[in-house]
């Protein structure tokens, strides 16, 4: 498949005493067509990485080709081409909706109406209505109107649903995949692992400036050895000084570790792991305080590749 | 779409922001007027009005308050002693009269409403007295529009608006997009940079347009301004202040993210303007030495433009070194501003 964003050994020190080395190394292959997600914490780069591609940040350093031209060159054609969601913008709070999307029609030589663009992000209610009165909801789904107005091939959103309610997610979600049934390649940015696993075809892991995991949500939940987390933690303190290896040696487990007051285990067939957990519990005389099992998250994958959470923040 | 439309749409959302924000509209066109009706009744320059005169309640009161009462431009009344003197204390009447053979004139001679009193009653008693002017005269009042002091205030109150439209309406305006983040969104299109610049600067002009009619309106209609010069000179020059301002605008508005920050560049460039450049009161009342400085201010520059023009008549040509030292401001301040601008 032909590939719309080409990052090598990508590089970004912000200067400043002392300078913050935000991007350290980054590649990323995005295949067109497809929806690419940047899954980190805050701080991790994403924004830094995604205004380099943008053509809003000069990197310091790495190669960055885009729908296979170069900001350096090709700066005028690829912004007709391009469509932006940056992390926060607020929009002029006097404007209209669509007085808003006509202008940023005007910029572009080509694309879709004002009028189409705010029937493909479902603000056609809003359409007369002032920016200062929207929900911060229908304000995100006018930045992504503003970001398609151009007819973009390829669309970059920063954060799209951070501080949302859930049902404006939800909302800003079906914006995505219905974008994406149209053929278009997207990029975004996320920290919330449930969107990456629920929008993206591919995923990108980007920690302290570098790609850690990269893959379908699938792969890299596979890469932990098992589908499944079992987590529980004994009744009393003094039975729970079960040694880690112990427990990895359990039937289908795959990794263990520790997680506060009890363990988290990977395992591949829950229904052999489980009765050798309370298998051990009654050896050791022990009650459980809790157990459940759950199927692993990209959250599992992220604390397995670094030992923080997402939101360790 | 047309090569036009993006200058279009920027203009048309300069415009909107505008003219939808009450308060805005109140500081840009309200305020200037509610000051030139403020100060222009404040310092009128009214006719002398009556005397007023205490006459001592003793033998012979009657007489030179009907004398006085007869002659225009007094009010007399008749007090005590005890009342007349807290009268003068108090400033209520200018002059104490004492009738008798031999009239007392009590005033204070340091206070020019006392000595003038004590002219004029005393002229209007020896009149009464049966006086004859040897000399004939006559009397020509001159109250000449041009010469009062809000033919003065308008021109300078319609620089210092131009100048303060100018810093809030580029300056402060374009960090609050930047605050937003609108520069950099908006830097993430196609959008053409000199579109976006001409919309402001024309934003800018649309706004001193409207503005120079006003003020000038006003004066016309509300204090009988009378124009010695061409008004379409004066706003030719105050468009090109408003072009001028807005390099100093820009120039506040190159770097920072923080409104806080402008506003404070902006008072740091516009106060100091507002006093010495001539505003409320002539500029040539400022020590010699400084004078060179002030006037190659660009406010003192088209202040002094603008009464040239609307109070002596004078014509654009005769306006060139001014016209000059706008340009000059203008030009280094856009191409200073060009270079540091930032749009995120
Ligand atoms: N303009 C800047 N100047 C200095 N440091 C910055 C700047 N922008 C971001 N950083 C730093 O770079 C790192 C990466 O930031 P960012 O790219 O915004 O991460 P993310 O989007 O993943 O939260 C952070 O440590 C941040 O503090
Ligand atoms: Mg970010």
């Amino acid at each position: 498949m032909a590939s719309a964003i080409r990052v090598r050994e990508l590089r970004m020190t912000y200067p400043g005493r002392p300078p913050v080395e935000a991007v350290r190394g980054l590649d990323l292959d995005v295949a067109a067509g497809s929806c690419f997600g940047l899954l980190g914490p805050n701080g991790a780069g994403k924004t830094t990485t995604i205004e380099i591609l943008e053509g809003l940040l000069e990197p310091t350093a790495g190669d960055v080709e885009v729908l296979g031209m170069r900001w350096d060159r090709d700066a005028r054609r690829l912004r007709e081409r391009i469509g932006v969601t940056l992390q926060e913008t607020k929009f002029t709070d006097k404007l209209s909706v669509r007085e808003t999307l006509e202008l940023f029609r005007s910029f572009f030589a080509q694309g879709v109406s004002a009028q189409d663009a705010i029937g493909l992000v479902g603000l056609g209610e809003k359409s007369a209505s002032h920016v200062v009165t929207l929900s911060g909801g229908q304000r995100q789904r006018l930045a992504v109107a503003c970001a398609l107005v151009g007819g973009p091939e390829l669309l970059f959103l920063d954060e799209p649903t951070t501080g949302l309610d859930p049902q404006s997610r939800r909302q800003l979600w079906d914006v995505v995949r219905s974008l994406r049934e149209r053929g278009k390649t997207i990029l975004l940015t996320t920290h919330y692992m449930d969107e990456a696993e629920k929008l993206c075809d591919a995923i990108a892991i980007v920690d302290h400036g570098r790609v850690i995991a990269q893959g379908t949500p699938t792969e890299l939940i596979r890469s932990l050895g098992g589908d499944h987390v079992v987590e529980f933690a004994f009744g009393d303190g003094a039975a729970s000084e079960e040694s880690l290896a112990t427990l990895r040696a359990l039937p289908a487990v795959r990794s263990a570790r520790a997680d506060g007051d009890g363990y988290q285990l990977t395992v591949a067939e829950p229904h052999v792991a489980l009765p050798a957990v309370l298998e051990l519990a009654k050896a050791r005389g022990a009650t459980l305080s809790r157990l459940s099992t759950r199927h692993a998250s990209l959250e599992d994958v992220f604390v397995a590749l670094t030992g923080r959470h997402l939101r360790d923040e | 779409m047309s090569e036009s439309s993006g200058f279009v749409e920027l203009y048309k959302m300069r415009m909107r922001e505008f003219l939808r924000e009450p308060a805005v509209l109140f500081w840009v066109f309200g305020f200037p007027i509610l000051l030139a009706v403020g100060l222009g009744a404040a310092f009128r320059e009214k006719p002398v009005e009556s005397t007023a005169v205490a006459i001592l309640d003793v033998a012979g009161s009657d007489e030179l308050a009907a004398e006085l009462s007869a002659a225009e431009g007094f009010r007399v009344q008749e007090l005590a002693e005890d009342d007349a003197a807290r009268a003068l204390r108090m400033g209520r009447v200018a002059l104490v009269v004492r009738p008798g053979a031999e009239l007392e004139y009590r005033f204070d001679a340091t206070n020019p409403e006392g000595v003038l009193a004590r002219a004029r009653v005393d002229d209007a008693l020896q009149r009464a007295a049966g006086r004859a002017d040897p000399r004939a005269h006559r009397e020509t009042l001159v109250t000449e529009p041009g010469s009062r002091y809000v033919d003065f205030l308008i021109p300078g109150l319609l620089g210092m608006n131009i100048l303060s439209g100018a810093m809030y309406g580029v300056g402060f305006a374009l960090v609050e997009m930047r605050s937003r983040r609108l520069l950099k969104r908006l830097a993430a299109t196609p959008m053409k940079r000199s579109h976006f610049l001409g919309a402001t600067i024309a934003a800018r002009m649309s706004v001193v347009f409207v503005e120079v009619g006003l003020m000038l309106g006003f004066g016309w209609l509300a204090f009988g301004m009378v124009f010695h010069g061409s008004v379409l000179t004066a706003l030719l020059l105050c468009l090109l202040g408003a072009a001028s301002f807005s390099g100093l605008g820009l120039l506040v508005a190159t770097r920072t993210k923080k409104v806080e920050v402008v506003s404070g560049l902006i008072n740091l460039v516009s106060l100091p303007m507002f006093v010495v450049s001539g505003v409320f009161f002539s500029s040539e009342r400022f020590p010699e030495v400084i004078q060179p400085l002030v006037g190659a201010l660009p406010l003192t520059a088209l202040i002094d433009a603008l009464r040239a023009v609307l109070l002596e008549g004078a014509d654009l040509a005769s306006q060139l070194p001014r016209v000059l030292i706008l340009l000059a401001w203008g030009g280094i301040s856009f191409v200073l501003a060009l270079r540091l601008f930032r749009w995120s």
